[in-house]
């Protein structure tokens, strides 16, 4: 559905001539169903991906193709109505309340304001914001804010009906859990994936947590040094030996019945 | 995963949204439609020859020729030519600033943008008080073929200009910086004042009284071809404003969130601009320079209504019409005979209002 071709990405930096490479070669495909989690250590290129694969950011050299049409061919609306981007920090100038913020991811969207409603109501629903629903945005605190704009950018593409379902709509998700506490980390991953699962759509998210990608993602692909190092299931990606040579860490891996687990700690001294 | 809040009755939710400072759109239109046709009425009816509301309606039924007399043939010379299209004038132009306004502080996502504090105001002057002074010297053909319409085209074309260069100005990654736009709006007002002066300068005597008001305001040179011009193109202002409701709308989670939700950003600015820089160079071309409502206009009806862009630019448009009517009343009669310059009094109530805003905005004021 989305695919990405000897991407390479340059970016201007304050002070240099010249800009800077920050991904390089870059290949890769996602389906339709599929959750993928874009790993790697800081400023290894993970969000420079993403922003380049929702249009932010224009290539270098290669291609981003979604549905098999270059992205910048694609009309805005109606790519708003087949994908939806949720970024790192969302501002709001504004003091709209959660139920209105979540009603403007549904600018594009044809629906009647009836069926909006229950669009609206059922993706407040899904990120668990269903009780903030009449409180003022700039009230909330930052974990609340994030699971809002969660709720928004599922509503943009939620299945219109019977009719219509999600498969070949595309979530892009920059670091959706970065400000949350545990609980609320596992409700948006669960969340997200219930919503993939179900409505066959392909999700993008960015994720620094490794635990949460080893537990969510249906296959990880993991970036160092702004290149593509690693593509397949969390098990066959996190092994320790990887874990150790891409963040520098130490990793333990625990499986709980369905669920891989993985843990980390500093590497010994010279190992 | 989450609290149901429970199965409120509609009309318990309906009274918590107003609670919480969301008034229904039809009821608040409906207020603001009486309020300025209440002001419309008695500021027609107010001034050196008093005459009373009743004999305001008979006169305007009868001119709509749905009633006859009860009035005196006097009473109908003074209300038609000189007071009428004074405050049918101060409708349009407060529409237009209320509305342009709440459209620049979409446009700028900053809700302390105004016409006249970013320089927008003063830019249109400044082509307007070069064309009154030098359009003869300089432009004598173009002068003659644009007629009425050149003053406007002149402050359209000074608008625009000082718009585009405060966004350049104020625009970060982040949005625009309050700091950066409100410090370029006192640079571009400074620059569009000192141009003026030297304007004034090198006038005659006629020429400066003609200028002397713009740096005032003044609704008096209203007549009715004028409020034809301020209201044929003021309806195409309003129209392109309210066409960019959405998009302004979207606008306030950001430039690329609202381009993902499919809204043609750069479309939405240049017309953002062109639009609402026709509505104040139309203000301007006739009326100078009339400070503060486009700030306080849109703040008082997100106070009432919320901040959707649906509501705020029609709200604001009819509160900005209702307190420039009121705003010329008290300006033409506090001092009878004399007059007040109606853009001191706006700047008088609007300018302490500002400030109010800016100290509990302060603490936001650097973050981008």
């Amino acid at each position: 559905m989305l695919e990405v071709r000897s991407l390479k990405v340059a970016r201007r930096q304050a002070g240099q001539p010249q800009p800077r490479v920050v991904l390089d070669g870059i290949d890769c495909a996602v389906e339709a169903g599929e959750i993928v989690m874009l790993i790697g250590p800081n400023g290894a290129g993970k969000s420079t991906l993403l922003a380049t694969m929702a249009g932010d950011l224009a290539p270098a050299a290669g291609q981003v193709r979604f549905k098999g049409k270059p992205l910048q061919d694609w009309a805005a609306g109606e790519l708003a109505r087949q994908r939806a981007v949720l970024p790192q920090r969302a501002g709001l100038s504004l003091p709209f309340t959660v139920d209105e913020v979540v009603h403007l991811g549904c600018l594009a969207r044809a629906e009647s304001r009836r069926q909006l409603g229950d669009i609206v109501r059922a993706a407040l629903e899904t990120a668990g914001v269903s009780h903030l629903a009449q409180r003022s945005m700039p009230a909330l605190s930052g974990g609340e804010q994030a699971r809002v704009h969660l709720a928004r950018v599922l509503a943009q593409i939620w299945p219109a009906g019977t009719g219509d379902d999600a498969g070949g709509k595309l979530l892009l998700l920059d670091e959706p859990c970065a400000s949350l506490d545990p609980h609320h980390q596992h409700s948006v991953c669960t969340a997200i994936r219930e919503f993939a699962h179900r409505t066959g759509a392909a999700v993008i998210v960015t994720m620094h947590d490794m635990n949460l990608a080893a537990q969510y993602a249906d296959r990880i692909v993991a970036l160092w040094e702004g290149k593509l190092i690693a593509d397949g299931t969390p098990q066959a990606v996190l092994t320790r030996e990887f874990v150790r040579r891409c963040f520098a860490v130490d990793a333990a891996h625990w499986q709980a019945g369905e669920d891989f687990l993985v843990a980390t700690r500093p590497l010994p001294e010279h190992a | 995963m989450s609290v149901s809040a429970g199965a409120a009755s509609p009309a318990a939710s309906a009274w918590a949204r107003v609670r919480a400072g969301r008034m229904p759109a039809a009821p608040l239109f409906a207020a603001l439609a009486a309020l300025l046709a209440i002001l419309v009425v008695v500021a027609a009816g107010r001034g050196a020859y008093p005459i009373s509301a009743s004999n305001v309606v008979a006169i305007l039924l009868h001119k709509a020729g749905l009633a006859q007399g009860g009035f005196e043939p006097q009473q109908m010379g003074v209300l038609w030519t000189i007071r009428l299209p004074r405050v049918v004038l101060g409708v349009g132009v407060g529409a237009l600033l209320g509305m342009a306004g709440a459209t620049l502080q979409g446009l700028f996502r900053n809700p302390l943008a105004d016409p006249g504090l970013i320089g927008v105001s003063s830019g249109a002057a400044l082509t307007v008080a070069l064309t009154i002074v030098f359009g003869n010297l300089w432009w004598p053909d173009l002068s003659r073929m644009l007629g009425l319409a050149l003053l406007p085209v002149a402050a359209f074309t000074g608008g625009v200009l000082t718009t585009l260069l405060v966004y350049r100005i104020g625009r970060t990654s982040f949005g625009v910086s309050v700091a950066a736009m409100l410090l370029a709006g006192i640079a571009m007002n400074a620059i569009a004042l000192a141009l003026i002066g030297l304007a004034s300068y090198m006038a005659t005597d006629e020429q400066l009284r003609n200028l002397t008001f713009w740096n005032l305001g003044s609704l008096a040179p209203a007549t009715w071809p004028v409020v034809a011009v301020v209201f044929a193109v003021g309806a195409v202002a309003l129209a392109g404003m309210w066409r960019l409701r959405g998009g302004l709308n979207a606008m306030a989670l950001g430039e690329s969130e609202a381009r993902h939700l499919g809204v043609a950003v750069e479309r939405l600015k240049a017309l953002a601009i062109v639009f609402s820089a026709l509505a104040v160079g139309m203000a301007v071309a006739f009326c100078g320079i009339i400070g503060f409502l486009g700030l306080v206009a849109p703040h008082c009806i997100r106070l009432m209504a919320g901040p959707d862009a649906r509501v705020v630019l029609p709200g604001a448009a009819l509160l900005g019409a209702a307190l420039t009517v009121g705003a010329d009343l008290v300006a033409r009669t506090a001092i009878a005979p004399a007059e007040m310059p109606i853009g001191v009094l706006t700047a008088l109530i609007g300018a302490p209002f500002f400030l109010f805003l800016l100290l509990r905005a302060k603490g936001r004021m650097f973050e981008g």
